[in-house]
């Protein structure tokens, strides 16, 4: 074998994740209930969000606080954060009650914990970029909480530049990343199997 | 905002206190949504479309 770091990975990636893995096209029976949509929901959602900022980004407060489409974007960007919240939550309720981290499945679990952390700070940070009364209001009551944790002088939340570079570059990488992780994650090891429904898979690690 | 919306919306937000918990209505309201949405998700049947998971038919 080619002892190049390209054919290194290819091997390694092929084994770990094979294409069929990657894309299946049929379930395990036990993901034929609803608990189990949650998950896409949320990446619905985010996909939204996705799309409706960089509509923002690319027209501006000029236009999405005035005008009649700016204002619809806006509205659609900050309903699809509701939106993914809410399902991202029922998401976390339905792991965590079937204990989704069984069967290897840590990373899977982890990297949607760090996920969920990281989307609320982007949260936070657009609503100090909605350069409203809101935000302003937003900024100047959290700002003794973030000095009082010592970290004012990295973290300015009435600095409208340094939150709006965090929610539009920094945090939606961070997070994009570990969407993208996550997947893989739940592609490689599998949808988790229901507590009761078959002890011997859900123990029984990568497959 | 016109109408009914602005009726319901511009106006401070109604607090609910019990001992040291307090909580907007709204937000109350909010978490009951997705507690009765959890709760279907768990019990409603999934409706059943065609199965790729069935042994063939002999």
């Amino acid at each position: 074998m080619s002892e190049m770091w390209t054919a290194k990975l290819r091997t390694k990636w092929q084994k770990e994740l094979p294409i069929e893995k990657l894309l299946p096209d049929d379930q395990p029976a036990y993901v034929a209930s609803w608990i189990y949509v949650f998950g896409v929901l949320t990446l619905s959602a985010l996909a939204m969000i996705i799309a409706s900022g960089i509509v923002l980004a690319f027209e501006g407060p000029a236009w999405y606080h005035t005008s009649d489409a700016g204002k619809f974007t806006n509205s659609m960007h900050f309903w699809s954060v509701q939106l993914f919240f809410v399902f991202m939550v029922i998401h976390l309720w339905g792991k965590f009650w079937m204990a989704a981290w069984r069967g290897n499945r840590f990373r899977t679990w982890a990297t949607g914990a760090v996920a969920f952390i990281s989307s609320i700070a982007t949260a936070f940070t657009g609503y100090l970029v909605q350069t409203n009364f809101d935000s302003q209001w937003i900024s100047f009551e959290a700002k003794d909480g973030f000095n009082s944790m010592g970290v004012g002088a990295f973290f300015n939340v009435t600095n409208l530049g340094q939150m709006l570079l965090l929610h539009v570059a920094f945090l939606p990488l961070i997070l994009g990343v570990l969407t993208v992780v996550h997947v893989l994650m739940v592609r490689k090891r599998g949808v988790v199997p229901p507590i009761d429904a078959e002890p011997a898979l859900s123990n029984r690690g990568p497959q | 905002m016109t109408g009914w919306i602005s009726e319901f919306m511009n106006h401070p937000a109604t607090y609910l206190k019990i001992g040291w918990l307090q909580i907007s209505v709204s937000n109350l309201l909010v978490i009951l949504l997705m507690l009765a949405t959890f709760a279907l998700a768990v019990f409603l049947p999934f409706p059943k479309g065609h199965d790729d998971t069935q042994e063939p038919r002999t």
